[in-house]
């Protein structure tokens, strides 16, 4: 499999299927792990930085779940390339800078992906769509013990798996889902909803993980505290806070649906209008409008779109897919005439 | 509109600035907003939080400001400057600071999940998963002040950790 093989493939995780596939696009488990033999990548030197790498890449070439992926080198890659990976949710941003010795490994389905030295040696991501935490942790458990079968994890009985950052001891576990929250935007409940998840050790960013805004209503829900609780006990705790505010969101949802019947409609039809007709638009516009266009499908408002295509297109409208799909550099402007364009060919057919 | 930074390339991001609770609005190019970027992860990030509560603890150990990890040569000072340890053994080096920091991130100091397969073999744990179990029930017993119980599961929690250390 090569890079550009992914542009012509959509994720396992955009498939739009899965439980609760409507609300929640996915769910992810992260475990951070350290080889013991050697200091972490920021107090590392080459030599054990290169030896990191001949250690990892001689432990996955023997896991099944591996064979047929793609293994890349992260200073091989241009800007573009780089890009192109964080938009598809596959590498950080932490992991583009500074990229020498550093690689990622993507299984074929890109539902598995392990960055290199990054901030940890190793960033084990399990990435699946819909509402779906037991069996990504249960298959990120497996990946574990694998590579823990040909590798010496730095770990102590008292604190766990050794991380380089101390809010990651213990598990090392992050469990996330990745959900749209529209109706709990619109009648402002959202920030009593976030507020109250804080105090259940919970935290919410944006599309893009940490620092990063929630466009188009998506929220990432994840843990915080990675030590004095079991894997299974945080993804249990995640799963059950989940459940509520799935239903918070429905019962929203439903009032509005009730009480302002016209002006749902009215958003999101001016939403799949603009779609359809618009000659210049920019990501966080196309992103937002997605959102109610989605919200209008999944409340049977709007018929003729499929899930699938419009989870695809919140990830082909982005700056990187859009240039690699056109095969070229494209200037800011000339992007969201691009944009423009290829949404209007989906709402076409 | 064009950039307010460099006032030649056409603004396309909007840039929220919060500095002492004054909001500045500004419109940038992408390359000036991708350096405003940078400068900003650099003012503030996870480290700075960090290092805001590195201090607890501090007050009972002075002296190991100045220790130096034996596996990567850091200082706790190091740690308190960049929020990041240096190696594992970084963890035992810098214990007496580290654990009420750990207390304060996480509410606890005692690791209850998972461990590693050689663990398990060494220790000679038939069911994987017979440690992760006891330490989740020493966990319960100490909640329900239940302290009888508590100790029974501590003591054999450190007859399976001691047997693991002995076989290593």
């Amino acid at each position: 499999m090569k890079l550009d093989d992914l542009l012509r493939q959509t994720g396992e995780w955009l498939k739009g299927i899965g439980p609760n596939s409507e609300m929640v696009m996915s769910s992810r488990i992260r475990l951070a792990r350290n080889l013991a033999k050697y200091p972490f990548p920021h107090r590392a030197n080459k030599k054990q930085l290169e030896d990191v790498l001949s250690d990892f890449e001689k432990a996955y070439k023997g896991i099944e779940y591996f064979k047929g992926g793609l293994y890349l080198m992260m200073k091989d890659l241009n800007a573009l390339d780089k890009q192109f990976l964080i938009e598809r949710h596959l590498i950080s941003r932490e992991h583009i800078r500074n990229t020498e010795y550093k690689t990622v490994l993507i299984s074929d389905r890109e539902i598995i992906s392990v960055m290199v030295n990054e901030e940890d040696h190793l960033r084990i991501q399990i990435l699946q769509s819909g509402f779906n935490l037991q069996d990504t942790w249960q298959l990120a458990n497996k990946i574990d013990e694998e590579l823990d079968r040909y590798l010496d994890y730095a770990y102590s009985n008292e604190l766990g798996f050794l991380t380089c950052c101390p809010t990651n001891v213990g598990t090392g576990l992050r469990a996330s889902c990745m959900v749209q929250l529209p109706s709990l935007v619109m009648t402002k409940q959202i920030k009593k909803v976030l507020y109250a998840i804080t105090k259940l050790g919970l935290t919410a960013r944006g599309l893009y993980g940490e620092g990063t805004e929630a466009y188009g209503n998506f929220f990432q829900i994840s843990n915080q505290v990675t030590l004095g609780h079991s894997e299974e006990e945080i993804i249990d705790n995640l799963e059950r806070i989940m459940r509520q505010i799935i239903e918070q969101e429905n019962a929203a949802r439903s009032s509005l649906l009730t009480n302002q019947r016209a002006l749902f409609e009215d958003m999101i039809w001016r939403a799949y209008g603009t779609l359809k007709s618009a000659h210049i638009i920019t990501s966080n516009e196309a992103i937002n409008l997605l959102s109610h266009v989605r919200l209008g499908m999944d409340l049977g408002i709007v018929k003729d779109i499929d899930r699938n295509m419009l989870n695809e297109l919140l990830i082909q409208i982005q700056p990187a897919h859009l240039q690699k799909l056109q095969g070229k550099q494209l200037s800011a402007h000339e992007r969201d005439v691009t944009r423009a364009e290829l949404i209007r060919s989906k709402f076409m057919r | 509109m064009l950039c307010e930074i460099c006032g030649v390339n056409e603004a396309t991001v909007e840039f929220t600035e919060i500095v002492d609770d004054e909001v500045t609005q500004l419109h940038l190019c992408e390359s000036c907003a991708r350096e405003k970027g940078v400068e900003m992860e650099k003012h503030f990030g996870i480290a700075d939080l960090l290092a805001g509560l590195t201090d607890v603890g501090l007050e009972f150990e002075p002296k190991e400001v100045e220790v130096k990890c034996s596996g990567c040569g850091m200082t706790y000072d190091d740690f308190r400057k960049t929020g990041r340890l240096g190696c594992g053994e970084c963890y035992s080096t810098f214990k007496r600071s580290l654990l009420p920091l750990l207390k304060r991130i996480h509410g606890s100091t005692r690791h209850l999940g998972k461990s590693t397969i050689k663990l398990e073999k060494a220790v000679g744990v038939t069911k994987r998963s017979e440690l992760q179990e006891l330490r989740q029930k020493l966990q319960r017993a100490i909640e329900m002040e239940e302290f009888e119980e508590a100790a029974k599961l501590r003591d054999r929690i450190r007859e399976l950790e001691k047997k693991a250390k002995e076989k290593e």
